[in-house]
């Protein structure tokens, strides 16, 4: 009865065609030769060697990069506490705004998102004369809420799934509950922590509606370097720039694939071997 | 049929045809092979058992009767009919599902409904078969109830009802009462044998429990490892089991290496080191003098007493050790050489802490009757 | 351990270190995030809201709260049922978004059904495969698209010689023009927001229980009518969590379609943005915010909790 199901496979084959056959396309004239970006004019690799000879993509990338870490680092801790306090703390004052707050940027549409935060630097600015000027700071701050909220989001369902008995006994054996917290909770929550990290890092680097209003002058990311490229048009040294980030994004990816494999083949093996051993 | 197979006439069925036939059925998962060259016949009206220890093929033998899965090779007749190919939706065959795979977003009454869907019938046809079956199994209160309102009890007998409501030539129960507790599950199963009676349906139950298995089927298949060791009637495998394993897996067993020393008939004499000569009343065919064989011995066949009984079995040992459990009480015997035997002696009256047959470290005496011990061939 | 405290701790320090045991601890983990939030979250809300009531003026910044104009300034929402273009922009943000949601649903169902009948080795790498591109640059997402729609492409020209094949020789195209219509934003919003469908799709009918399915072959059903009767209902929380994650940031998308949109068109993510900060009309663009979050965010986050609301219900009860 194990029939294939092929309309279930064609469907898959046809959808990971439609994923992979812009960004396959976008690779191959980023060889292209021609000024034409659409138009086939034979192999070159001309466009990288533009590409890194652009001073301001590489300043755009290195300050992306910077803002990224710190926003990303910052996003994950204050995302991690309040994870924690939404699925451990059942009860404290204004708990529902809390959560209210934490759901909110999630599905608050990023324009919104992006002149609210703008409105708020200006008039904070007005008020009491800080932050002085947009740029690295308005937007780090801007990408640190915004991205703290899919951190709490993470750990707080890896928390809610986790077994409370393990921190109940850890307290049962003597342990402060901040010990248990530091102990017993934070390193089962680790790896959520890790891809809530991780999410909050890609956010910052891909974001370009929410910096786009909170940057100042002088302070381009590579996002909206590549936006008011684009805005122009198809040029071929953008498909070197997207080749290049696609092939570190791959790398990486597939890396943490085959590691994740690793770790479930060898589980897979130790819970056989302990079923043999059982028998 | 596996090839040790002195008793197993089938008691309700002899000269029918088998209704269910698996011939030389096979099925392997990759290289492991979950169900291993089984052969059996199930006969109409019967409550047939599968019985085994876990990972032994029951759901995987089950499945293939369901269609669910494919042998592969060997076949499966029903009524006659080869079931090769045919899909799950095309056999009159129903299951009920170890978990009850209950649909949880309709009621009660859709669920014991779902399968009359596919069924000719008119609306109001339909609806009498559901208000029928909910009847059945006392559930007509509940009809508009989803399954997470309901009991686990509850939950079974809809189940029950829903695989009833097509009314299936064969009904197969994976595990029905595995997730009921104990006083419930013993009730459950006369209600079951009960269903099975009202309907005439012809049931199919796996289980792993023992006591289940004897109570609720006419017939047993145990079975290990992907084979099936004996077929017979819960009396049959119970106190003629045809092998070490069975008699191990049903209830428990003592076993004492011996060789036969003098066959008279159907009688034998054994030298059993740990006890000396022991007749036996029951022999098996084809035994021959000098054979190393298994003497088995079942707890409650063992008689215990402080005098040297006037039985020709009958040794003595010390008390290593004895367990209360209410309506008899288990002792552990130690034997000369070291062997320890498991007694099992019911408390047919009120017995104090100081009342009893035996006490640690007493010296007894053990005997049983030549017709009640277990003789295995090695 | 107490006696340790008493002698190590100098009696300065040993309130804090008990308020720390005691309760400060909590205290630091929930209001630590819950001030930022406040600050850089709420306060910015508040005056979003604020400033739609807002008037507007000549002035850096531009507009003045009370003072010589009225506290509370409703000229902004007037303006949003007077001036046709925002209902025409609510209107095509609606249309496309509602468009795109349900071919994502179209696509993504049976992608993620198809990844739930593959072998777990494949799955896995087919997962990957599917978060993929939503890791790798946004933009450039849009940006490939944007190549492989225009004029002279290989895929415009591809499609352009398909058409002339199958329609008559009268309807015969150079190219079909794709970039700059709403064709192109739904297309690349499809692309795009494919992933949110098939994610929350296939946690769903990953974890539905196959032996429903098996049951309901077993009482007589068809795979089709299996599908009908036990999968679909059953993943209907998948469907309306990856509908909401495709539609809410597809009615507000603001990249998409200013790079391959109709600009005549614009969508509400547009209109707001362009309000903001090339007619520097604040109060205007605070309206159309307010709007678009009590049209079509409030009523999705509403649903969203009492459906979480009922599910907790159905679950505590016996
Ligand atoms: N789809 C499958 N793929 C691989 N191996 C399988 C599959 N189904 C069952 N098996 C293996 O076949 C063996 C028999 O499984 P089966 O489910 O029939 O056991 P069972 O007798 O029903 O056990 P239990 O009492 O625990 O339910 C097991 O070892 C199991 O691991
Ligand atoms: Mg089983």
């Amino acid at each position: 009865m194990n029939r294939r199901p092929i309309f279930l496979i064609t469907v898959l084959c046809f959808g990971f065609a439609f994923f992979y056959i812009p960004i396959l396309s976008m690779i191959v004239y980023s060889f292209n030769a021609s000024r034409l970006a659409t138009v086939w004019g034979g192999f070159s690799t001309k466009w990288y060697a533009t590409l890194f000879s652009n001073k301001q993509v590489i300043s755009a990338a290195i300050l992306s990069l910077q803002i990224a870490l710190l926003s990303a680092t910052c996003a994950t801790i204050l995302g991690t506490m309040a994870g924690i306090a939404l699925a451990r703390f059942k009860k404290f004052r204004g708990r529902v705004l809390f959560s209210g707050l934490i759901t909110a940027p999630l599905i608050m549409p990023e324009v919104i998102t992006g002149i609210s935060s703008l409105m708020l630097f200006i008039l904070m600015a007005q008020w009491i004369g800080w932050p002085a000027s947009r740029g690295f700071t308005t937007v780090t701050i801007a990408h640190i809420t915004f991205s703290m909220t899919f951190v709490a989001t993470i750990v707080s369902s890896r928390l809610i799934a986790a077994d409370q008995a393990i921190e109940e006994a850890a307290m049962d054996l003597g342990s402060k509950p901040w010990q248990v917290m530091k102990d017993i909770t934070l390193p089962i929550i680790s790896p959520a922590i890790l891809s809530g990290w991780l999410l909050a890092f890609t956010i910052s680097l891909d974001d370009v509606v929410i910096t786009n209003f909170t940057t100042g002058p002088g302070n381009t990311t590579l996002p909206l370097l590549i936006w008011s490229k684009v805005k122009l048009g198809v040029t071929p040294d953008i498909n070197a720039l997207a080749t290049i980030i696609v092939c570190i994004v791959g790398l990486g990816v597939i890396i943490a694939g085959i590691v994740m494999n690793r770790a479930e083949k060898r589980r897979d093996a130790d819970i056989r071997l302990a079923y043999r051993a059982n028998e | 049929m596996p090839s040790p197979q002195p008793v197993s006439a089938p008691v309700n069925t002899a000269g029918a045809d088998p209704f269910v036939r698996i011939e030389a059925v096979t099925k392997r998962f990759g290289s492991f092979t979950a169900v291993d060259d089984v052969s059996l016949s199930i006969y109409k009206g019967e409550i047939f058992g599968l019985l085994g220890g876990s990972g032994c093929g029951k759901t995987t033998l089950l499945r293939m009767l369901a269609g669910f899965e494919d042998p592969t090779s060997g076949r499966i007749w029903l009524d006659g009919q080869d079931m090769t190919g045919v899909p799950p939706y095309e056999r009159p065959v129903n299951m009920m599902f170890q978990s009850y795979a209950l649909f949880p977003h309709m009621t009660v009454e859709k669920n014991v409904a779902y399968g009359l869907k596919h069924e000719r019938m008119t609306d109001a046809q339909r609806k009498d078969r559901v208000r029928e079956m909910l009847d059945l199994v006392q559930l007509t209160q509940f009809a508009h109830r989803k399954p997470h309102q309901i009991s686990g009890g509850q939950r079974q007998r809809v189940a029950l009802a829903r695989a009833l409501a097509r009314a299936p030539k064969l009904l197969l129960l994976d595990e029905p009462l595995a997730a009921l507790d104990k006083k419930l599950r013993e009730h459950t199963q006369f209600e079951l044998m009960n269903i099975q009676s009202q309907t005439g349906v012809t049931f199919v139950v796996v289980t792993h429990d023992q006591e289940e298995a004897m109570t609720l089927s006419d017939r047993i298949a145990v079975m290990d490892k992907g084979q099936v060791r004996q077929i017979g009637t819960p009396n049959d495998v119970y106190e003629y089991p045809n092998s070490r394993f069975v008699a191990g897996f049903i209830g428990s067993i003592t076993t004492f290496e011996a060789t036969v020393r003098k066959i008279e008939g159907q009688n034998a004499i054994l030298d059993v080191p740990a006890m000396g000569g022991v007749k036996i009343g029951r022999s098996v065919p084809g035994l021959t003098e000098g054979e190393k064989v298994t003497l088995a011995l079942r707890p409650e066949k063992i008689r215990l007493g402080r005098e040297r009984p006037d039985d020709p079995n009958s040794f003595s040992g010390v008390v290593s050790g004895l367990g209360y459990l209410g309506k008899d009480s288990l002792y552990r015997i130690a034997l000369p050489d070291g062997q320890i035997v498991t007694v099992n002696s019911v408390n047919a009256r009120r017995v104090g802490e100081d009342e009893r047959v035996a006490d640690w470290e007493d010296q007894v005496w053990l005997s049983f009757d030549p017709t009640s011990a277990i003789l295995l061939r090695n | 351990m107490a006696a340790i405290e008493q002698s190590d701790v100098p009696p300065h320090r040993k309130g804090l270190v008990s308020w720390f045991n005691r309760r400060g601890w909590s205290d630091i983990i929930i209001a630590t995030p819950y001030i930022w939030l406040l600050v850089f979250f709420f306060l910015s809300f508040i005056i979003v809201v604020a400033m739609s009531f807002a008037t507007r003026t000549p002035t850096a910044p531009p507009f003045s709260f009370g003072g010589e104009h009225p506290l509370i300034n409703l000229d902004g929402y007037k303006r949003l049922f007077q001036d046709s273009l925002y209902i025409r922009a609510f209107l095509t943000s609606v249309v496309n978004a509602l468009i795109a949601t349900a071919l994502c649903l179209l696509i993504g169902y049976p992608m993620a059904l198809g990844l739930t009948r593959v072998s777990r080795a494949w799955r896995n790498i087919l997962l990957m495969l599917v978060i993929l591109p939503f890791w790798t640059s946004f933009l450039l997402r849009v940006y490939a698209w944007m190549g492989l729609m225009s004029n002279n492409s290989w895929f415009n020209r591809g499609l352009t010689s398909i058409w002339n094949w199958v329609v008559p020789t009268d309807w015969a195209l150079r190219s079909i023009p794709m970039m700059n219509t709403n064709f192109a934003v739904v297309l690349v919003m499809v692309y795009s927001y494919l992933p949110f469908m098939i994610l929350p799709l296939f946690a769903n009918l990953e974890k539905l229980d196959q032996t429903l399915d098996e049951a309901a072959m077993d009482l007589g059903s068809r795979p089709f009518q299996v599908f009908r009767d036990v999968t679909l209902p059953l993943s209907i929380p998948g469907i309306i969590a990856g509908g909401l994650l495709v539609f809410i940031p597809a009615a507000g998308e603001l990249i998409i379609p200013s790079l391959v949109g109709n600009s005549s068109q614009p969508m509400i993510g547009r209109v707001i943005s362009d309000e903001f900060a090339s007619a520097r009309d604040w109060p205007m663009a605070s309206s159309v915010a307010v709007a678009l979050l009590l049209l079509l965010v409030l009523p999705m986050m509403l649903y969203t909790h009492f459906d979480a609301k009922a599910q907790e219900r159905m679950k505590d009860e016996p």
